[in-house]
Parts: structure tokens; C-alpha cells; sequence
């Protein structure tokens, strides 16, 4: 259930990257690069193209999330905003969560003016049940954002805090990312059940989100 | 005349119980003593000026009133026996930065913050922008003020859960002559309705009209603690300040908590 200080947070992240549109512009150049580059190195016409789709479009989507989530409390830094947010009663789960439902919306954003690149690109035909696309793919970007703002709030002390957030995410990422890509796979080509991957992301979402929202306190009230 | 902890928990009139405590109070930073052994007491309704050097351990001090820092060594105990942190809906703390978004309007800021005090009886944001002498209309986002300007949206946003203790870090910087005699006008109300201000400053001149004691760090130790002569707003009717007990560390040994 969204409480008043959660839609606060996240109307208030929302309005700031509707006026800026910085992580937006920079996820969205950077996915449509990675998507053209791909099409260019590999050759989009084919039965080729359909099995490295998934993996295209999802290593696009992360490439393009982690610029973002590099810059996702960079606002919160700049001017000790944190502070403030630190000193406020409200819970920090809030603010948390707000934040990966702001940066989930952003990147679906993305996804979703992306999709005719894509299927431009890779001259693709979808085969099997495209509407399991709308599952999976918002599974693979909760995962994705989730992760990548708990790990952003985590090394925001630190000074390589960019390198540090890759170096952290990726690795943690894998089990879905495997998911996401196996999954869109199997969705763009027909062969295969991906109800197992759906299955895997949904727990993979489930149990990292709730760990997230119980140690984010923690982390937010770090020194 | 040192005294024990049990005496320190009440004012020397035993009136009003104090509003922070800090006993023997030290912070490091690695191998590097931000504090050292800090005792004092903080009335209501008093102003504490600190002043000292850069690196003398002032905003370290007002950090760690805030909760937003835990003390190495020693306790810090606020409204009588809450950690600052649990108490932190009723601590206001202002720091160097603006602690705003540079993106949004003065306003939207402030409502921003306001929606995160649920249960707490705020300040209308018009009404505390109004307070600090800004117009709440104004449409330019707080990117677009001058640092004056963010200064007074800054304390606009401290001030807005009605704090009971609030905590200045440098104040007064970046604002004309004009703007600190108003600031000091609005402190002085303040401080009238029993809240106590702590506010560090280089430029003493400025907060002297309000401040009741002087505090100097040192190297993060108490060096000398002083009666000010508070020329508006006196707290308590306008007598004599009360008497804070504040902790001389001299690192090592017991600090001795003096009756001033």
C-alpha cells in the first residue's frame, strides 16, 4: 500500500525528471546505441537475430538502467538532501521504495519507446505469446532497479561510487538477468516454456526487494 | 563545582528537566579525535553560540545532537532520556549545504518535507516562507536563488515541524547585513516560545544579540564557555541566563563538569 510519505517521494522524484529529463535522455541514447551497435556487429537478418534478441535487449536495458542508477541519489548528495530525509520520522523503506518505483518507471519508459527500434533492428517476428513479454520484462527491470538502488544507497559514501555499483550489481544480477534473457528467448522464438524463468524472476524479485526494504534503514542511517 | 549525573539531568532553578545532555562525549574519525570528551547541558529556551576554529569539532557537535552522527565514546540524551535519533521529529538542524532540491520552487521543497512529518503539527510552507521573509508565490526553482535566498529557505524548512531544538550550522554565511539582523529577530522569537537554538558561527558579532552563553571548541575540546548579553528576546522573562553546565575534556583525565 503506497502511504502519503511514499506518493511524496515518489511525485517528487518524478516531477524533478520530468523538468531535468537527465536520467531519461541518457538512458534512452544509450540503449538505442547499444541496440544499433548490435545490429551492426551481428548480422539482424535471420534466425540469428530472434536467439540473441533477448540477450540484446536485456543487456541494452541494464547497460542503460546503470547510468541511471549511477545518478539516483546523486540529487540526494549535491546538496545534503539526505540529511533532511535522514532527519524526518517518516521510514526510509519509503523513500526506498519510491525511488525504485520512479527509476522502474523511467526505464519501462525507455523499454517501451525502444521497442519498435527493436524490432526494426532485428527485423524480429514475435512466435510465441508476446504479451508474456509484458510480464517478464517489468520482472527483469524491478530486479534490475531494485537491486541497483539498494547498492547505489549503499556505496553512495564511497568515492568510486560508479565503478563500486557495477562491480556489486552485475555479479547479482546474473540469476535475472539468466531469467530475462532465457525468458524473452524463448517469448521471441516460440521453443521452449518460459514459465520456469517467469518463476524464477518473480522469487528472485520477491526475495531481494523484501531483504532491500528490511536493511535499507540500516543503510540509510549509515554515517 | 562538578556534578554528578543525576544533578546534570535538571536545571540548577530544577524547574524545567534539560533539553540535551552530553556526557563525556567523544568522536573519532579513524585516528582522528573530533571530539574529546564534551559534557554539557543544554537549557530550554536558551541560544548556545559555538564558536572555533575550522576542524574545531563545531559541526561534528550539532551532528551528533541531531542524531544524524553517534558519538564514539559517551552519551547523548535528548528531552530527558531519548536518543536524538528517536527524538529526531523535534530536533531541526540546518547545515552548510541547503539540504534542498535545486529543482523544484521554494514551495514545492518545503511541501515536499512538510508531507514527511505525518502526525506533526507543521507550518503551512507559505507560512514558514512567509516567516523567514520570502515570498511563497515565487516560481523560480531554488537552483535559480541567490545564496542568500536558499539560506533563508533553508532555516524556512528547519523551522517548519516547529522544533523544539534546533541546531544552526553557520547561519549567518552568505547573507547581507540586513538578512542576519532579521534571521536574529526571527531566532530571538524562537528561542521566546522555551525552544533552544544552537547555532555555530565564525562571525560572533552577528549572533550576539541572541546568544545566552558562548561556547569555544578547541581541537574538539571545550576551551572556554562564556555568559553572552542577549539584547532581544531574553529567554524566561528577561532575567539572567541560566547557569548550563559545561564539560572542560582535557582528553585522558575526568572532564569536570563546571557550574558556571
Amino acid at each position: 500500500m503506497m502511504t502519503r510519505a511514499m506518493w511524496t517521494h515518489l511525485v517528487k522524484d518524478l516531477r524533478i525528471e520530468l523538468r531535468s529529463l537527465d536520467a531519461f535522455v541518457s538512458m534512452l541514447f544509450f540503449s538505442l546505441l547499444v541496440v544499433v551497435l548490435f545490429s551492426i556487429a551481428f548480422d539482424p537478418h535471420g534466425e540469428f537475430s530472434r536467439d540473441i534478441a533477448g540477450g540484446v535487449l536485456s543487456v541494452a536495458t541494464m547497460f542503460a538502467s546503470v547510468s541511471a542508477l549511477n545518478q539516483a541519489w546523486a540529487r540526494e548528495i549535491r546538496h545534503n538532501v539526505i540529511d533532511a530525509q535522514r532527519m524526518a520520522p517518516s521510514p526510509g523503506a519509503e523513500l526506498f521504495l519510491a525511488k525504485v518505483i520512479a527509476n522502474f518507471l523511467f526505464v519501462t519508459v525507455v523499454q517501451v519507446i525502444l521497442a519498435p527500434f527493436f524490432l526494426i533492428f532485428y527485423n524480429l517476428h514475435i512466435a510465441g505469446q508476446a504479451w508474456l513479454l509484458a510480464i517478464v520484462l517489468p520482472l527483469g527491470t524491478w530486479a534490475l532497479v531494485g537491486n541497483g538502488i539498494f547498492f547505489a544507497a549503499l556505496s553512495i559514501r564511497t568515492r568510486n561510487r560508479e565503478l563500486l555499483l557495477s562491480l556489486i550489481l552485475f555479479p547479482i544480477f546474473i540469476p535475472a538477468l539468466l531469467a530475462m534473457v532465457r525468458a524473452t528467448t524463448s517469448i521471441l522464438t516460440g521453443d521452449g516454456d518460459p514459465s520456469l524463468w517467469i518463476k524464477l524472476l518473480l522469487g528472485y524479485d520477491i526475495i531481494f526487494t523484501t531483504v532491500s526494504l528490511l536493511l535499507f534503514d540500516v543503510v540509510f542511517h549509515a554515517e | 563545582m562538578n556534578v554528578t549525573a543525576s544533578e546534570a539531568v535538571r536545571s540548577p532553578t530544577g524547574a524545567q528537566p534539560v533539553c540535551a545532555r552530553l556526557d563525556k562525549v567523544s568522536k573519532l574519525f579513524g585516528p582522528f579525535a573530533a571530539l574529546r570528551q564534551v559534557t554539557a547541558e543544554l537549557e530550554p529556551g536558551r541560544c548556545y553560540v559555538l564558536i572555533g576554529e575550522n576542524g574545531a569539532g563545531k559541526s561534528t557537535l550539532l551532528r551528533i545532537l541531531a542524531g544524524l552522527l553517534r558519538p564514539s565514546f559517551g552519551t547523548v540524551k535528548v528531552f530527558g532520556d531519548l536518543e536524538p535519533h528517536d527524538a529526531r521529529d523535534r530536533i531541526g538542524y540546518m547545515s552548510h549545504a541547503p539540504m534542498l532540491y535545486d529543482e523544484l520552487t521554494a514551495l514545492e521543497n518545503l511541501r515536499y518535507f512538510s508531507n514527511l512529518y505525518p502526525g506533526r503539527s507543521c507550518l503551512t510552507p507559505a507560512d514558514a516562507l512567509r516567516q523567514v521573509g520570502l515570498d511563497p508565490d515565487l516560481t523560480r526553482t531554488l537552483g535559480q536563488y541567490s545564496q542568500g535566498m536558499r539560506q533563508r529557505t533553508s532555516l524556512a524548512r528547519v523551522l517548519l515541524p516547529a522544533p523544539e531544538l534546533l541546531l544552526l550550522d553557520e547561519p549567518f554565511s552568505n547573507m547581507d547585513v540586513e538578512s542576519v539582523s532579521q534571521m536574529v529577530e526571527l531566532l530571538a522569537g524562537f528561542r521566546q516560545g522555551n525552544r533552544t537554538i544552537v547555532l555555530t558561527t565564525h562571525q560572533r558579532e552577528h549572533a550576539a544579540p541572541i546568544a545566552d552563553w558562548v561556547l569555544a571548541l578547541r581541537a574538539g575540546r571545550v576551551a572556554s564557555f562564556e555568559p553572552g548579553s542577549p539584547k532581544i528576546g531574553l529567554g524566561r522573562g528577561g532575567g539572567e541566563p541560566g547557569s548550563p553546565k559545561i564539560g572542560l575534556g582535557r582528553g585522558g583525565g575526568e572532564p569536570g563538569s563546571h557550574t558556571l
